[in-house]
C-alpha cells in the first residue's frame, strides 16, 4: 500500500499573542526582551493575596478576530482555571476559557498550491478563547538547576482552534499562513514567530478514506511554517508506516526536533493531566453587549477577502495577483494607495510594479513594505511615465533604483525629475531612430548578412545593438519596425 | 481606658487627654502581659506601632485626624502587610514578608489607625476553633481551657481581652461571627464584595469576605467604614459601575456612612425567625439567651415573624464542596518555588512539590485540598461542584423569599457556646457542623452580624446573629446598636480586662 491509500486529517491550534501593551490580568508590560523577571509584577508572580483584573483590550481583540472570521461572539463569556503544577506557572493554574469562549465558529478561506493546481478551500474554526501565557523555564547556565523567567507570564493569548478540516501538510501551512496574515491584518498580533508571538500545535491522524477518524497525535509548539510542514510530513509518514506494519497509534503529545526532523513522544494519554477546570471565582463573567460588538465592527479595517474581490472586479486583476496583493495589509495598502495616485486604468501595471520590483527590492533589502524609501505616490508617478511612453520598462527600472536611493526628491514628480536630470526620456523621433539604425547596420555587416541568410537570431542582436547605441532610450517598438523595414529593403 | 469605646477614645485623643503613643503603649503592655496565655497574636511590632502612633499624634495636632486616627488596631494574619510577617497561621508562610500592603491594610494605614500586630488564626482560615494554627491554639479569654472560635480566633480573643480595641477578620463560613459570639464581642461580615480581597490571602474566593471586630456595633461601624469601598484591583468589589456596557443595571451600591442610621428607632422592624434555625440542634442555654434577646427586640418596637429557609440544611454539604474546590486551586501557588516553605532535601521537581507541601501544610488544610481536588476531578465535577452550585442558588433564593416578609433575619450564631480545647479535634465533621447557622450567609453573599446577647451556663458568651439583605449593613448595625443601648452584654468583659 502507499500513501495514496490513506487520508490525512489535520486540525491546528494556534496561540496568537495579542498586541495589548499590558498583560491580560495585570498592569505589567508585555514588551519582549527585558531582563528576566523585570516585567513581572506581584500579580504575575502569584504572590499571596493578589487578584487578576481583566484587560478589556484583550477581549476587544478577540471580538475583532471573531468579526473577521464571521464567527459567533458570546454575549457572556467565562474565564476558567486550568490547574496543574509547573515551576513557570506561578499560580499553579492558568486562567483560560473552557465552556464559554469569546469566539465560536467562523471560517477562513485558504488558497493552496500554485499555478493550474491551485485551489481554494474553506477551513472551519471551532473556537477562539482568551488565556494567559506561562513564564519560561531556562534549563541552561544554571549548573543543574532551572531558572524561571516570569516576564511572559500573563501575556494575553488567543488560542484559535480549527476543525480537523485539513487534508495535507500543504493545506495546514496554507491555513497557518492565512491565519497569520489575518491576525496581523486586523492588528491583534504582531505575528513574530521567532519571539513566539504565533505558535502552532498540529493534531494529526490518518485513516482509510471513509473510515472513522484515526487516533491523533498532537505536535506541540511549532514556531515556523517550515517546521510545521516538516513535522506534519514526518508524522504522517510515521503513522502510516506504523499502521502498515500492523501497529496501533496511541494518543500522545509529541515534540518536533528540527535537528533530526523527527517527532518524539512527550507524554501519552495515560499520563495526561486532569486539569480540573472550574470557573475562576476571582473574575466576573465578561458581558459582551451588541453595542460593544458594533463599535468594534466600525473600527475594523477592510478585510483581505473583500479587498481581493474588489481588486479582481474593479481592477481586472487575476485571482493570483489579487491573492498576492492581499497577502498582508502592508502590501494591500501600498497597492491601493499606488492605484489611487496613478488612476485605476493603470491598476494592472501598478500591480506588476508593487508585486515585482518593489516587493523584490524590499525583500533584498530585508525591510518591511511600510519601511521602504519609496512612497505609493512616487511609484505611481513612475508607472504613469511608462503608461504615457515617456520611458520604457527597462529605463523605468533605472529610475526606480535611483528613486530608491533617494534621488528625485519627494512626491509624485520624483520620477520626472530623475528622467530629466539623467536625460532618460524615450526617443520617439523616427528620423533620429532611423539614422541610429543606419549606423548600426553599417557597423554590423556580418549580422546583416547572417540575417539575410535566414538566421533569425541575428535580428535580435541588431535590435540589441540599436538599443545599446541609444543608451536604452529608443522606443523599442519603433526600433523593431524600422529595422525590419530597412532589412527588407 | 481599655474598656472605652472608639467614640470615647476619639474624644480623649482629640482633647489631648491621652496621646496615640500612650494609647499604643497601654495596649502593647497588655499584649505583652496577656499574649503568653492567650496566644492571640502571631506578630507584634512595638517599634512600628509607636512610630505610627507618633505620626498619628502629629496628624491630630495638625487637626487632620479622621475617625480612626491614632486608634490601635490588629489585622488577622492573612492581610498582607508590607515589611511585616504574613503567616496565615501556616508553617508554609512562617517566614513570609509581603512586599505590598493589602487594600484593607493601606486604607486603614491611610486613615491613621495604628497597627499593633497580626493575630492568630486557623491555618489559611480553615477551621472553627483556631486549633489549626501552626503557631498554637488561642485561648478563650472567658475560659482559658476553651476555644475562642475560628478561624479569626486571634482577632476575637484580642478584642475580648482588651489587647486591642478593634481588629480585622475574614469570614468564609462564619469565621468572624462565630468567634465574635464565643468571645462575647461584636463582629460583622459585610455583603460579598464590600471589602476588597486584594492582599487578603485567599481561602475560598467566592466566599471570603473581610470584616470587622469591635466591642460594640458602633465600633464595628467605625472600623468597617474604613475598610469598604471599590478597589479596582478586586474585580468582585463594589460599588462598580451601576450599569454595564449595554446599559443593563448592575446590582451594586455605595454603602455610604455605616454610622448614619445607628440611632434609628426599631419601631416596625420586621425580624424574621427561620424555623430551621430554631430546631433541636441548638443547645438550651443558647436558646434561652436568644429568646430573651428577641424579647428585648420586641420591647424596642420590632415585631418577629416566622420565615422559612427550607434549603438551609444543605448549606454545609454545599460549602464543603465549593470551599475546598476553590481552596485546592488557590493554595496551588504554595509550591516552594518562589516563596514560602521549601523542603530542605528533595529529589526531582515532583518530589520538591510533594515534600514542601507535605511539610508546609497542616492536616486540615491537606484534608480540604484533597477534597477539593477530588470534587473537581474529571467525572466528578458535575456530581459535586455543579450540584453544589445549584444548592447555592437555591439557598440564595430562600433568603430573597424570606426578605419579602422581613427586614432582617435573627437566630443563633453557633449551636453551642465555646467548647474545650481539643474536644472536637478528633472529629472534623462534628467541627464542620458547628457552622450550621453561619455558612448559608456566605453561600448567599449576604451581610451578617453577631452581637453578644447573654451567657450560657452563666459564664460563656452567647451571640445573636442578624442577617440582612444585600447592602443592608447600615440596617444591621443600627439594629444591633439599638439593642446595645438597652443591654450591657457587650460591655461585660472577662476578668483579665477588669
Amino acid at each position: 500500500m502507499s500513501r495514496n491509500d490513506w487520508e490525512v486529517v489535520i486540525g491546528l491550534e494556534v496561540h496568537a499573542q495579542l498586541t495589548t501593551a499590558s498583560k491580560i490580568f495585570s498592569g505589567a508590560s508585555t514588551a519582549f526582551g527585558a531582563e528576566p523577571n523585570r516585567q513581572a509584577c506581584a500579580v504575575d508572580l502569584a504572590l499571596p493575596g493578589v487578584l487578576p483584573v481583566l484587560n478589556r483590550g484583550a477581549v476587544e481583540r478577540a471580538i475583532r478576530f471573531g468579526l473577521a472570521i464571521d464567527a459567533k461572539i458570546a454575549p457572556r463569556s467565562v474565564f476558567a482555571r486550568k490547574n496543574y503544577f509547573y515551576p513557570d506557572l506561578p499560580k499553579g493554574y492558568q486562567i483560560s476559557q473552557f465552556e464559554l469562549p469569546v469566539v465560536s465558529g467562523g471560517s477562513i478561506t485558504i488558497r493552496v498550491g500554485e499555478g493550474d493546481k491551485a485551489y481554494e478551500k474553506s477551513v472551519q474554526l471551532t473556537r477562539a478563547h482568551l488565556e494567559e501565557d506561562a513564564g519560561k523555564s531556562l534549563h541552561e547556565d544554571f549548573h543543574g538547576m532551572s531558572g524561571i523567567d516570569l516576564n511572559r507570564a500573563g501575556t494575553p493569548l488567543l488560542e484559535i482552534v480549527s476543525e480537523p478540516d485539513m487534508r495535507s501538510s500543504a493545506e495546514a501551512v496554507a491555513y497557518a499562513r492565512s491565519l497569520h496574515a489575518l491576525v496581523r491584518w486586523i492588528e491583534i498580533c504582531d505575528g513574530n514567530m521567532q519571539e513566539g508571538s504565533f505558535r502552532c500545535d498540529a493534531n494529526v491522524s490518518v485513516r482509510k478514506p471513509g473510515a472513522p477518524l484515526g487516533t491523533r497525535r498532537e505536535i506541540k509548539n511549532l514556531n515556523s511554517f517550515r517546521f510545521l510542514q516538516q513535522a506534519i510530513e514526518y508524522e504522517i509518514q510515521w503513522q502510516i508506516d506504523t499502521l502498515e506494519d500492523g501497529g496501533r497509534i496511541q494518543q500522545a503529545t509529541v515534540l518536533f526536533d528540527p535537528e533530526s526532523g523527527e517527532t518524539r513522544v512527550m507524554r501519552t494519554k495515560e499520563d495526561a493531566h486532569d486539569y480540573r477546570y472550574f470557573p475562576d471565582p476571582d473574575l466576573l463573567p465578561v458581558e459582551i453587549s451588541p453595542n460593544w460588538i458594533a463599535r468594534v465592527r466600525t473600527e475594523m479595517p477592510e478585510l483581505p477577502q473583500s479587498m481581493k474581490r474588489r481588486f479582481i472586479e474593479n481592477f481586472g486583476l487575476s485571482a493570483y495577483d489579487a491573492t498576492t496583493l492581499t497577502a498582508s495589509r502592508e502590501i494591500a495598502n501600498f497597492y491601493q494607495a499606488t492605484v489611487d495616485a496613478a488612476g485605476s486604468e493603470l491598476a494592472k501595471p501598478c500591480a506588476n510594479w508593487v508585486m515585482g520590483e518593489l516587493a523584490g527590492r524590499a525583500n533584498k533589502a530585508d525591510i518591511d513594505l511600510n519601511a521602504v524609501p519609496i512612497t505609493p505616490a512616487q511609484l505611481a508617478g513612475l508607472v504613469r511615465r511608462i503608461g504615457d511612453n515617456t520611458i520604457s520598462n527597462n529605463i523605468a527600472r533605472k529610475v526606480f533604483e535611483a528613486m530608491w536611493n533617494g534621488e528625485g526628491g519627494d512626491g509624485a514628480n520624483a520620477a520626472d525629475r530623475i528622467i530629466d536630470a539623467q536625460g532618460l526620456r524615450q526617443v520617439t523621433d523616427s528620423g533620429a531612430i532611423e539614422s541610429l539604425i543606419d549606423q548600426v547596420l553599417a557597423a554590423n555587416q556580418k549580422s546583416v548578412e547572417e540575417f539575410r541568410a535566414g538566421k533569425e537570431k541575428a535580428f535580435n542582436a541588431l535590435v540589441g545593438q540599436a538599443m545599446k547605441a541609444s543608451r536604452g532610450q529608443a522606443n523599442p517598438t519603433q526600433v523593431n519596425e524600422i529595422l525590419k523595414r530597412k532589412l527588407s529593403e | 481606658m481599655i474598656n472605652a469605646s472608639l467614640t470615647e477614645l476619639r474624644a480623649a485623643l482629640d482633647a489631648r487627654k491621652i496621646s496615640s503613643v500612650e494609647l499604643a503603649q497601654l495596649f502593647l503592655q497588655r499584649i505583652e502581659r496577656l499574649n503568653p496565655t492567650i496566644n492571640a497574636f502571631i506578630t507584634v511590632d512595638p517599634a512600628l506601632a509607636l512610630a505610627n502612633a507618633r505620626e498619628a499624634d502629629a496628624r491630630i495636632a495638625r487637626g487632620e485626624a479622621g475617625p480612626l486616627t491614632g486608634i490601635p488596631l490588629a489585622h488577622k494574619d492573612l492581610f498582607c502587610t508590607e515589611g511585616m510577617l504574613t503567616t496565615c497561621g501556616s508553617k508554609m508562610l512562617a517566614n513570609f514578608v509581603s512586599p505590598y500592603d493589602a487594600h484593607v491594610v493601606s486604607q486603614l494605614k491611610a486613615a491613621g489607625a495604628v497597627l499593633l500586630g497580626k493575630t492568630n488564626m486557623d491555618e489559611f482560615a480553615m477551621g472553627s476553633s483556631n486549633e489549626n494554627s501552626h503557631f498554637g491554639p488561642v485561648a478563650n479569654p472567658w475560659d482559658l481551657t476553651r476555644v475562642p472560635g475560628g478561624s479569626s480566633g486571634g482577632s476575637a480573643a484580642a478584642v475580648a481581652a482588651r489587647m486591642v480595641p478593634i481588629a480585622t477578620g475574614t469570614d468564609t463560613g462564619g469565621s468572624i461571627r462565630q468567634p465574635a459570639a464565643m468571645c462575647g464581642i461584636t463582629g460583622i461580615k459585610p455583603t460579598y464584595g464590600a471589602v476588597s480581597r486584594y492582599g487578603m490571602v485567599a481561602y475560598a474566593s467566592s466566599l471570603d469576605q473581610g470584616g470587622a471586630f469591635g466591642r460594640s456595633a458602633e465600633d464595628c461601624a467605625l472600623l468597617l467604614n474604613g475598610m469598604v469601598g471599590l478597589d479596582e484591583k478586586d474585580s468582585t468589589s463594589f460599588p462598580g459601575p451601576s450599569a454595564d456596557e449595554s446599559g443593563l443595571p448592575v446590582p451594586s451600591k455605595d454603602l455610604g456612612d455605616l454610622c448614619r442610621d445607628l440611632n434609628k428607632p426599631l419601631t416596625g422592624l420586621r425580624i424574621g425567625l427561620p424555623a430551621e434555625f430554631f430546631g433541636p440542634g441548638m443547645a438550651d442555654d443558647v436558646r434561652a439567651s436568644i429568646e430573651a434577646a428577641l424579647e428585648i427586640y420586641r420591647s424596642l418596637g420590632a415585631q418577629t415573624v416566622e420565615v422559612s429557609l427550607p434549603n438551609a440544611q444543605l448549606a454545609i454539604p454545599a460549602y464543603y464542596v465549593i470551599a475546598p474546590a476553590e481552596a485546592s486551586s488557590n493554595l496551588s501557588r504554595f509550591d516552594g518555588v518562589r516563596y514560602g516553605h521549601r523542603a530542605a532535601a528533595y529529589g526531582d521537581l515532583d518530589d520538591m512539590y510533594r515534600k514542601s507541601r507535605a511539610e508546609g501544610f497542616g492536616a486540615e488544610v491537606k484534608r480540604r485540598i484533597l477534597v477539593g481536588t477530588y470534587v473537581l476531578s474529571h467525572g466528578y465535577y458535575d456530581a459535586y461542584y455543579l450540584q453544589a452550585q445549584k444548592l447555592r442558588r437555591l439557598i440564595a433564593e430562600d433568603f430573597q423569599r424570606a426578605f419579602t416578609a422581613c427586614d432582617v433575619i435573627a437566630g443563633p450564631v453557633s449551636p453551642t457556646t465555646a467548647w474545650g480545647i481539643g474536644e472536637k479535634t478528633a472529629d472534623p465533621v462534628q467541627m464542620y457542623l458547628s457552622d450550621i447557622y453561619t455558612i448559608a450567609v456566605n453561600l448567599a453573599g449576604l451581610p451578617g452580624l453577631s452581637h453578644p446577647c447573654g451567657f450560657g451556663n452563666g459564664t460563656l458568651p452567647v451571640g445573636l446573629q442578624l442577617i440582612g439583605d444585600y447592602f443592608s449593613e447600615a440596617r444591621l448595625l443600627n439594629t444591633a446598636h439599638r439593642f446595645q443601648q438597652v443591654t450591657d452584654w457587650h460591655v461585660r468583659h472577662p476578668s483579665m480586662a477588669a
